[in-house]
C-alpha cells in the first residue's frame, strides 16, 4: 500500500500537495538541514586540509592583503563616521538627564565591543564576500577548478582554505584599525562640536575600558571573517550556470554572510554577556 | 565489442544520472596503452559526463574503471591525486586560469602538483610553448590578452608539460576556424606520438575524429553505439553512424528540442 502511494508507475515520487501543509514545513526543515550539514562538512573538509602538506603561505598573504589592506579605505571611513554619529546621538540622549560625561564612555564601549566588529563584518561581507564568491564561482563555471584537481591539485586545499585562514587572521586586524578610527571620530565631535575639553575626553575614554572589551569585539572579528569567507567560497564553489550562476552565488555570499554576522553577534555578545 | 589486450583504461557498466536524467547508462569502453581513442556523438549525449567520470571529477553511480588495472571509482583523495599524475587534460574552453601567466598556467602542475623549483618548472614550460608554437614573450602574457586558438595551444602546452601517460581533450576544436583547428589537431597528433601516451578526445567534428583518432566509438543516450577502426566510419551501415557521417536529420538520432 505505501509503494502504492508513492508510486504513479513511472517510478517517480508525486510532488508533496501544497495544501499539505505539515509536510511543507518538514521539507523546508530537511532542506535547511541538508544545506546546513553540506556547509559544515564543506568548512571540514577544507580545514582538514591544513594539516597535511603542501601549503600555500604565500596564496594566505596575498588573501590576506586582498582582505585587509583594500578593505581599509571603506572600513575606516565607515568606522570613523560610525563613531562620530554615535557621539551625537549619545550626546542627544544623555544630555535628556545631564549625563553628557558618559559619551566618551560609551563611544568607546559601543565601537570596540559592537560596532566595530559587526560594521566592520558588513563592509567586509559585502566587498571580499562577494569577490570571493565571484572569483571561485567565475573559475567554477569556466571548469578552472576541475583544471586545478586534473594538475594534481586540491581546490579545497589551493583555494578555499587560504581565504578561510586568511579572513580569520585578517579581521582581527582590520577591526582594530576600526576601533581606533571609531574613537577618533567619537573624538572629533566631542571636542569640535560638543566642546569637550581634548584631555578630559580621553581620560573617560580609557577609565571604564577594559581589556575584555576590546579582546571580546577581535573574537568577533576572527569569527566574523572566517564566516565570510566561508560563506563566498561555498556559494563560489557550488555555483552553476554560467553569469546567471555566479550573480547568484554572489548574492548568496553576501547575503548568507550577512545574517551570519548578525546571528553570531548575538551568541558571541551572549557568550561573553556572562563573563 | 573487440577485445584489447591489457586495456590502459577499461570502463564496464559506468551509469551517471543527474536528477531523473540518466546521461550514462552503463558505458562499456576500453583503451589500449598508446591508442588515440575518440568518442564522437551529438550535444548532449554524455561524452563530456564520460570523461569526467573516467577523471573522477563526476562519481558514477555505478560501474568500473580502472586505469592501469587499479580501480578509480570510488578511490580516496591522495590516491586519486597520485593517480591524476598520470594525466593531462585539455578542456573544451581551455580553463586557463585569469590570475596567472601564461608560462605559470603551463607550469602549474609542475610547480604545485610535483613540487618543482620555479625556475625549472619555467623553462619546461617555455619549452612547452615553444613546441605548440608559442615564443616566449607569450608566456609573460595573460590569458585574457590571447586569442582563442592560442589559449587552446596553451592548454595543450598545460596539458603534455607534464609528460602524462594519458591525455584526454574535450572538444578541442570547437569554436576554432578550421584553419586553427587543423593546427591543433595537428599539435595534438604531434605531442600525442612524441610522448607516447594514450589519448581518449570527445568531439562531434568529424575532421577532426578522421585526423587524431586510432580508434573511433560513438555514444548515444548514454551508451556506446559503435566503435571500430577510423577507417570504418565511412564503411559501417550501423544506422546512427551512417546518420551522424552524413549529418541528416532523419534516422535513428532524435534531437531532442525540449529539455528533459
Amino acid at each position: 500500500m505505501s509503494s502504492e502511494a508513492i508510486d504513479d508507475g513511472t517510478g517517480r515520487r508525486p510532488p508533496i500537495p501544497r495544501t499539505n501543509f505539515l509536510a511543507s514545513i518538514g521539507s523546508v526543515f530537511l532542506a535547511f538541514l541538508g544545506a546546513t550539514g553540506r556547509l559544515v562538512l564543506f568548512a571540514l573538509m577544507s580545514l582538514a586540509s591544513a594539516f597535511s602538506p603542501p601549503f600555500y603561505p604565500r596564496l594566505v598573504l596575498r588573501q590576506m592583503v586582498n582582505i585587509g589592506y583594500f578593505s581599509l579605505p571603506v572600513v575606516g571611513l565607515t568606522a570613523i563616521f560610525t563613531g562620530m554619529v554615535l557621539a551625537l546621538q549619545s550626546y542627544t540622549g544623555f544630555s535628556r538627564f545631564a549625563a553628557e560625561g558618559a559619551v566618551a564612555t560609551v563611544v568607546v564601549l559601543s565601537v570596540t565591543r559592537e560596532l566595530g566588529p559587526v560594521i566592520a563584518g558588513l563592509m567586509v561581507a559585502g566587498r571580499v564576500g562577494a569577490a570571493m564568491a565571484a572569483e571561485i564561482g567565475t573559475m567554477r563555471v569556466t571548469d578552472q577548478i576541475d583544471a586545478l584537481t586534473t594538475l594534481s591539485t586540491d581546490p579545497l586545499r589551493y583555494l578555499v582554505l587560504p581565504r578561510l585562514v586568511a579572513g580569520l587572521l585578517t579581521m582581527p586586524m582590520l577591526v582594530l584599525v576600526a576601533d581606533i578610527l571609531g574613537v577618533f571620530g567619537g573624538f572629533l565631535i566631542g571636542t569640535y562640536k560638543l566642546d569637550f575639553n581634548p584631555s578630559a575626553y580621553l581620560t573617560r575614554t580609557e577609565q571604564y575600558l577594559q581589556t575584555m572589551d576590546v579582546v571580546s569585539g577581535l573574537v568577533k572579528a576572527a569569527v566574523f571573517g572566517f564566516l565570510i569567507a566561508l560563506m563566498g567560497c561555498y556559494h563560489g564553489y557550488h555555483s552553476r550556470g554560467g553569469a546567471e550562476g555566479v550573480g547568484q552565488a554572489t548574492t548568496h555570499a553576501v547575503v548568507s554572510a550577512s545574517i551570519m554576522i548578525l546571528l553570531f553577534n548575538y551568541l558571541l555578545t551572549e557568550a561573553f554577556f556572562a563573563r | 565489442m573487440t577485445e584489447v589486450a591489457l586495456p590502459k583504461i577499461a570502463i564496464r557498466g559506468v551509469t551517471k544520472s543527474f536528477g531523473r536524467k540518466r546521461v550514462l547508462d552503463g558505458v562499456d569502453l576500453d583503451c589500449g596503452t598508446g591508442e588515440s581513442l575518440v568518442v564522437i556523438g551529438g550535444s548532449g549525449t554524455g561524452k563530456s559526463v564520460l570523461v569526467k567520470c573516467i577523471l573522477g571529477l563526476l562519481r558514477p553511480e555505478a560501474g568500473s574503471i580502472r586505469i592501469d588495472g587499479v580501480e578509480t571509482v570510488g578511490m580516496r583523495r591522495a590516491s586519486r591525486e597520485k593517480m591524476m599524475q598520470k594525466c593531462g587534460m585539455l578542456f573544451q574552453g581551455s580553463a586557463l586560469f585569469d590570475s596567472l601567466a601564461v608560462w605559470e598556467n603551463v607550469a602549474f602542475g609542475l610547480i604545485e602538483g610535483r613540487g618543482m623549483e620555479r625556475v625549472a618548472a619555467r623553462e619546461i614550460a617555455l619549452a612547452k610553448l615553444a613546441s605548440v608554437g608559442l615564443g616566449p614573450e607569450v608566456g609573460e602574457l595573460r590569458p585574457g590578452e590571447l586569442s582563442g586558438g592560442m589559449q587552446k595551444r596553451v592548454a595543450l602546452a598545460r596539458a603534455i608539460a607534464a609528460e602524462p601517460e594519458i591525455i584526454f581533450f574535450d572538444e578541442p576544436t570547437t569554436g576554432l576556424d578550421p584553419i586553427m583547428a587543423d593546427v591543433i589537431n595537428d599539435l595534438i597528433v604531434k605531442c600525442v606520438r612524441e610522448l607516447g601516451a594514450t589519448a581518449i578526445s570527445i568531439t562531434h567534428d568529424l575532421v577532426s575524429a578522421r585526423k587524431i583518432a586510432d580508434r573511433i566509438a560513438m555514444l548515444h543516450k548514454g551508451r556506446i553505439v559503435w566503435h571500430g577502426p577510423t577507417a570504418e566510419i565511412d564503411r559501417t551501415d550501423n544506422p546512427f553512424v551512417e546518420q551522424f557521417v552524413h549529418g541528416r536529420a532523419e534516422g535513428p538520432i532524435r534531437m531532442e528540442v525540449r529539455a528533459a
